[in-house]
């Protein structure tokens, strides 16, 4: 499941996602008709028009008897742990956030390199999505980053906190949303980090608007582009 | 109040409040930890645990009340029953007139029941003299503020604004050393304990099983206001119950580990009632008055769980909005994610019907809570009630993004015309790009890559 996301603004994750997944040994099948999981009003509190999306992804992405798999907790979170909100009889649908299909599911420990070129060292400050602990992820990600020898991870404080996204609490709390991310920024830049890598595009895409409004000298990227170039793409 | 909403309100926050706020709730989060992890082997566990007694407990309230209230007379302790606010403080007020005459003192333990019911209003209304004798209710109570934090009242003032409203007070020269403010609090303070005839208190757990009434604190103000006047009125919500005296352990370290990251507090309290025929102290009346203000409606719709909660404020302590907004920012007593649920559950989601927007649902209240109360997806079943019930207007049109969103056909050619949303005015748009750069299509589009391979 590809996410409106990265339908609409980043296919280069997508792209990555679908590199990884097929490096892993998996074989990727994209069903064209998917749209959206219904977060977005889900989290509005426009549950009817949720179930209209949710409706729509399970008579497409779910109804596949293959395991479901997105480059987002966020969107994982939505189907496993909100559908059977939006639907009390249902059971948690089968979906996985990328990183914890490939080590629980595939049995990836360490990310299998092969690129030839030498990469340049890169201090990464990992953020881990609120999302991703709210579906159990234990650090999946930051393991198969962690892998790769040029990055060294750097810690920073308060690393837990949310990035203040919130999906369209972004928009109609700007100030505080701003604040928030403000706030994760100023402790990652004073860890010396190059880059933030993180699992969740809407995490990115806050931070990101941020950086690039007061030209800050960090950059954002997705585990799965990270993944995906250190096997050459 | 304030009855801006949060966002509008988080907006007139000074620089200096968000500042006390964020300082004092990040170093709570570690103590919180750090507590946590040394009083348990397993917090997770402790938490289910506490979490399976308080729902036990709500299972069974009714009988557990009538068991409390058994106990509490044979203790000697009066019990009342007030089923809201004016029911309360008439009970109170016709406990303080056959006590003291007006113009007397009757001093305050720190209590987030009393401040849902205005209590003090009401007294100092009938002519007596309310003095709030934890420390920041006291200055909460000198600057005519109300607190915006359920354990913290004036986590949201510096140690410059204590001392300047102490000067004005007259509680002694300028100072900003704690250790001086404290001195000159304590000294004022002594003199209203001396002379007080009516003690009030809060209730942090009254056991079913024996008819005690417990109470944390670190000041000693408790101790005073309980056991130096000769009536002591403790005011407690119907779920502050625990069954019995055994889940004391868990709770306790629960609640200080939580609440203020301490292994124990200086204080622990376990009232068993007025003082005895061979007893030389303490009051000579106890009452317990057991409130309900809307509780009992809460017990049987959705957001239940929400009584399970020890009022510890790990919630507020992490949560990200909380921190920039601050407690006034909810509208009402109880502020942070616990204010966002609890409000409108006992006022109505009528009253309250944007409070739960403000979150970004992270989950951190839930994490940090010791009784795990699914907070975020009672926000979101708040949000779902006000939609339904009309009060809440979105600036985006859900149901027509929802609609383009059943048909593959309809989303793909929303996308193309993604590129036009640039020349589109909207609000929510404008909300984002007042702080935030927009995003922009980057890099190869993923359909047309797809399409491409295969």
């Amino acid at each position: 499941m590809l996410t409106c996301l990265c339908d609409a603004f980043f296919g280069e994750v997508g792209i990555a996602t679908v590199k990884v997944l097929e490096h892993a040994g998996c074989h990727v099948i994209f069903d064209t008709d998917q749209t959206c999981c219904g977060q977005p009003p889900f989290n509005s509190g426009d549950w009817s028009a949720a179930r209209l999306s949710a409706g729509h992804l399970m008579r497409t992405v779910l109804s596949h008897n293959d395991p479901v798999v997105t480059p987002s907790a966020s969107c994982a979170a939505m189907v496993r742990e909100c559908y059977p909100i939006l639907y009390t009889d249902m059971a948690h649908p089968k979906i996985f956030e990328l990183a914890e299909f490939l080590v629980h599911q595939m049995n990836v420990s360490t990310w299998p390199i092969t690129v030839q070129k030498h990469l340049p060292k890169t201090k990464v400050a990992y953020h881990s999505s609120c999302h991703g602990r709210g579906i159990g992820l234990k650090g999946e990600q930051r393991q198969l980053i962690e892998s790769l020898p040029w990055i060294e991870l750097v810690s920073f404080e308060q690393g837990e906190q949310c990035c203040g996204f919130g999906g369209a609490f972004s928009a109609t709390y700007g100030s505080i949303s701003a604040g928030i991310g403000m706030e994760k920024l100023r402790n990652i830049i004073e860890s010396g980090a190059d880059e933030i890598v993180g699992g969740d595009m809407g995490c990115l895409m806050q931070l990101n608007g941020l950086i690039k409004r007061n030209n800050l000298k960090v950059k954002t990227r997705h585990f799965a582009e990270v993944l995906a170039e250190a096997i050459g793409e | 109040m304030n009855r801006q909403s949060v966002e509008q309100f988080s907006r007139s926050v000074p620089a200096e409040t968000v500042k006390s706020v964020r300082t004092a709730s990040a170093l709570k989060v570690e103590s919180r930890k750090s507590a946590l992890k040394e009083a348990f082997e397993d917090v997770d566990a402790a938490r289910s645990q506490a979490a399976h007694i308080k729902s036990y407990t709500l299972d069974n309230l009714g009988s557990l009340l009538v068991q409390l209230e058994l106990k509490c007379r044979l203790n000697g302790i009066v019990v009342h029953w007030a089923k809201d606010a004016t029911s309360a403080n008439k009970i109170i007020l016709e406990i303080c007139r056959a006590a003291a005459s007006p113009g007397e003192i009757i001093v305050k333990a720190k209590s987030m029941a009393t401040e849902e019911i205005h209590l003090n209003r009401h007294l100092i209304k009938s002519g007596y003299e309310v003095v709030e004798t934890d420390l920041g209710e006291y200055v909460v109570q000198i600057d005519n503020d109300t607190p915006s934090h359920i354990v913290t009242p004036i986590i949201h003032k510096n140690r410059k604004q204590v001392a300047k409203s102490f000067e004005r007070e007259g509680l002694g020269p300028y100072t900003e050393v704690p250790s001086e403010l404290a001195m000159q609090a304590r000294h004022h303070l002594r003199e209203k304990f001396h002379n007080a005839k009516i003690g009030i208190s809060g209730v942090n757990f009254a056991i079913a099983e024996t008819g005690r009434i417990v109470l944390v604190e670190n000041e000693g103000n408790s101790r005073l206001s309980t056991t130096a006047p000769d009536v002591h009125i403790a005011v407690m919500g119907i779920e502050k119950i625990l069954p019995s005296e055994g889940d004391l352990p868990l709770f306790l370290r629960l609640l200080t580990g939580s609440a203020t990251g301490q292994r124990i507090t200086t204080y622990v309290h376990l009232i068993s009632g007025p003082r005895r025929r061979d007893e030389q102290d303490g009051p000579k009346e106890v009452h317990l008055v057991i409130l309900d203000n809307g509780r009992s409606k809460v017990l049987n719709g959705p957001y239940r769980d929400i009584l399970r909660c020890i009022r510890c404020g790990a919630c507020l302590n992490v949560c990200p909005v909380y921190r920039q907004a601050s407690g006034h920012a909810y509208k009402h007593v109880y502020s942070g994610p616990l204010g966002a649920v609890l409000g409108p559950a006992l006022e109505g989601v009528e009253k309250l019907p944007d409070l739960a927007k403000a979150s970004t649902l992270c989950g951190a209240c839930e994490e940090a809570c010791p009784v795990k109360i699914p907070i975020p997806k009672m926000l979101l079943q708040l949000r779902d009630e006000a939609v339904r019930k009309g009060l809440l207007k979105d600036s985006i049109p859900w149901s027509t993004f929802s609609i383009g969103s059943t048909s593959g056909f309809r989303w793909r050619m929303g996308l193309k015309m993604l590129p036009m949303a640039s020349l589109v005015k909207h609000p929510a748009k404008a909300g984002w790009e007042e702080f935030k750069d927009l995003p922009k299509k980057e890099g190869r589009d993923f359909r047309r890559w797809w399409h491409g391979r295969s």
